[in-house]
């Protein structure tokens, strides 16, 4: 087996900038107010992952699974630690990827496939298989700004799973897509696993992460608290303490976001 | 001892109810999100795969090289800028035409015919527009690439791009408008009696040289300090309005020259800067060789034009390696500030 990622000790920091004009930096200035503010997103994250293995990444809303993926994909660079990954990475991180809203359909993924690491002749040879993937119907010359966005979903998964990737990278991207188009995608990933890809599968769905997944990384607030088995880590989860009641569960907030 | 005790009972119950809240929240989540994805088995046995690739980082770090190295992405990125220029506009890749035709005509006749400052520079037209064609690209490749990396956001926040891409996607598509202007001067020097010789095809290449060199590390760091204040957007476009008159083609160098005793600091600054000395050098190329006596203009070029050429050529790549080193420092953080 061959180390895939090897993520050591990586903290990403993010500066929040509260005051864009002079004006408003001088007043705050005036007034002692903070200037900007630091976030830590990630925080001395270190795992190993092997080539083939596929990870399911977890935790709520706001833990860093994105800002992870965007360091693992290179987006980002970490403030700390290094990162190192073996071949050729595509996913889809943070809903969509990066279309251009007045290009077509067509365009955008020829640009994207480039992006990818994909030559010309790997596109077109692979072209078909994505438009029917994707399923786009004569939308594929239309400007993607008219898309839906389950078709921006479709067309933005359908490349980057036809990239032939030695590391693929899938971040809550399918929320959107409906029912019939994520079974398909879930098969494909499957297809893909198979031929020995590492994954990263960012899922809050157990039983989808139980199928897809030998191992459950789960983050909180930027920790990496857990890292083993799918069944462990699911339960880890859960938080499966005693106070836990029904009452809690319907509490307010519950995030209805994804 | 006693209030210290209470703080740290008290930061202790904080830490269970944060801990009972999120355990709460993920609870729901996981229940709401039970089924939200389909449960698809593995069929078979996995492979193994092997990968022939050593570990590296996966952000880019080649900069403008790598950017070369990707030609292809580059052709893809520059058809997309043309492309969203010209979309929804009926006249399209003309415009890049009736602009400086235009801006000729109107020079022309205020400066040529109406001051008629021209007297004394023979071929006046070619002088005029070799400054016109050269500082339009300057122009458009600095104000363009200043506002690249900031228009194609949404492709530097999703995607692992060498972001040096963008400004020099600009430095290209600059190119693709102003080669046909290039051809039209030659054509026209050509016409009025254009003849080769080795100091003016030095002086052209040493002229395209700085030319680059210049507007491309004026690009990238532009490019760089827009994504923090979007000011700098406003401040290129300013800036650009005057270089036409910064640079020696609608009035004779000659005059230029003659504040050498009179002003010397002023003069030393008009020559600094590297665009002027550019212009300078594209019309030995284009301009003198078209001149039945070139010998006859030789006082409308400094004296110093080929040290002068040399010396600010190696100070525009210190800048673009200064530039390079910049743009890369201050990438790190583009994400979070776009």
């Amino acid at each position: 087996m061959t180390e895939s990622i090897v993520v050591d000790h990586v903290s990403k920091t993010f500066t929040m900038q509260y005051h864009r004009t002079l004006k408003q930096m001088a007043v705050a200035t005036v007034r002692g107010l903070p200037l900007n503010e630091t976030f830590q997103a990630v925080n001395d994250v270190s795992f190993t992952v092997e080539q083939g293995e596929s990870i399911g990444l977890m935790g709520l809303n706001g833990s860093g699974k994105s800002t992870l993926l965007k360091l693992i994909n290179g987006v980002m660079r970490p403030d700390a630690g290094t990162i190192r990954t073996r071949g050729r990475i595509a996913g889809l991180i943070a809903t969509g990827t990066g279309f251009h809203p007045q290009l077509s359909g067509r365009d955008n993924l020829f640009l994207n496939a480039a992006i990818l690491g994909m030559s010309e002749a790997e596109t077109k040879r692979k072209f078909d298989e994505i438009v029917d993937f994707a399923n786009l119907g004569k939308f594929l010359d239309t400007p993607v700004s008219h898309y839906s966005s389950g078709m921006y979903a479709r067309l933005g998964f359908s490349i980057a799973i036809h990239v032939d990737a030695d590391i693929f990278l899938a971040d809550e991207v399918l929320a959107v897509g409906d029912k019939p188009f994520k079974k398909k995608c879930m098969v494909k990933m499957q297809e893909v696993r198979k031929q020995g890809t590492t994954i990263f599968y960012v899922s809050h769905a157990a039983a989808s992460v139980r199928a897809m997944c030998d191992r459950v990384l789960v983050l909180e607030s930027g920790h990496l608290n857990f890292d083993g088995g799918t069944d462990e880590g699911i339960r880890y989860l859960q938080y499966d303490d005693d106070e836990a009641s029904q009452e809690e569960l319907l509490d307010g907030e519950l995030g209805a976001d994804v | 001892m006693r209030a210290a005790n209470k703080a740290h009972q008290q930061q202790q119950a904080d830490e269970r109810g944060r801990r009972k809240n999120a355990a709460a929240r993920a609870r729901a989540l996981a229940e709401k999100k039970a089924d939200a994805m389909p449960v698809v088995h593995l069929e078979g046995e996995k492979q193994e795969r092997f990968v022939d690739a050593v570990l590296t980082d996966p952000a880019p770090r080649g900069g403008i090289l790598e950017v070369f190295q990707q030609r292809y992405l580059l052709r893809l990125i520059v058809g997309r800028e043309l492309a969203q220029l010209y979309a929804a506009s009926l006249l399209g890749l003309l415009w890049s035409y009736i602009q400086p035709a235009l801006r000729f005509v109107v020079y022309y006749f205020v400066f040529g015919v109406v001051i008629a400052a021209h007297r004394g520079i023979p071929n006046f037209a070619i002088h005029l527009f070799c400054g016109i064609v050269f500082v339009h690209y300057f122009s458009e490749t600095w104000s363009a690439g200043t506002r690249s990396i900031w228009s194609n956001r949404n492709l530097v926040l999703k995607m692992r791009v060498p972001r040096e891409i963008f400004p020099v996607a600009s430095m290209v598509v600059a190119f693709y408008h102003t080669g046909p202007q290039i051809l039209v001067l030659m054509i026209a020097s050509i016409v009025v009696g254009w003849h080769l010789s080795f100091t003016a095809v030095a002086a052209g290449v040493l002229g395209f040289a700085i030319l680059f060199t210049f507007a491309g590390a004026m690009a990238l760091i532009f490019a760089a300090l827009n994504v923090y204040f979007r000011d700098f957007q406003n401040i290129v476009a300013t800036i650009t309005q005057f270089l036409h008159f910064m640079v020696p083609m609608m009035y004779p160098f000659s005059l230029v020259h003659d504040m050498v005793d009179k002003h010397p600091v002023i003069y030393q600054l008009y020559m600094a800067n590297p665009l002027a000395e550019a212009v300078l050098l594209m019309q030995k190329f284009f301009w003198q060789a078209s001149v039945d006596d070139p010998s006859s203009v030789a006082n409308e070029f400094p004296p110093d034009l080929w040290t002068r050429g040399f010396v600010i050529l190696g100070a525009c790549l210190l800048l673009l390696l200064f530039a390079q080193k910049f743009f890369a420092r201050l990438e790190g953080k583009f994400p979070e500030r776009l």
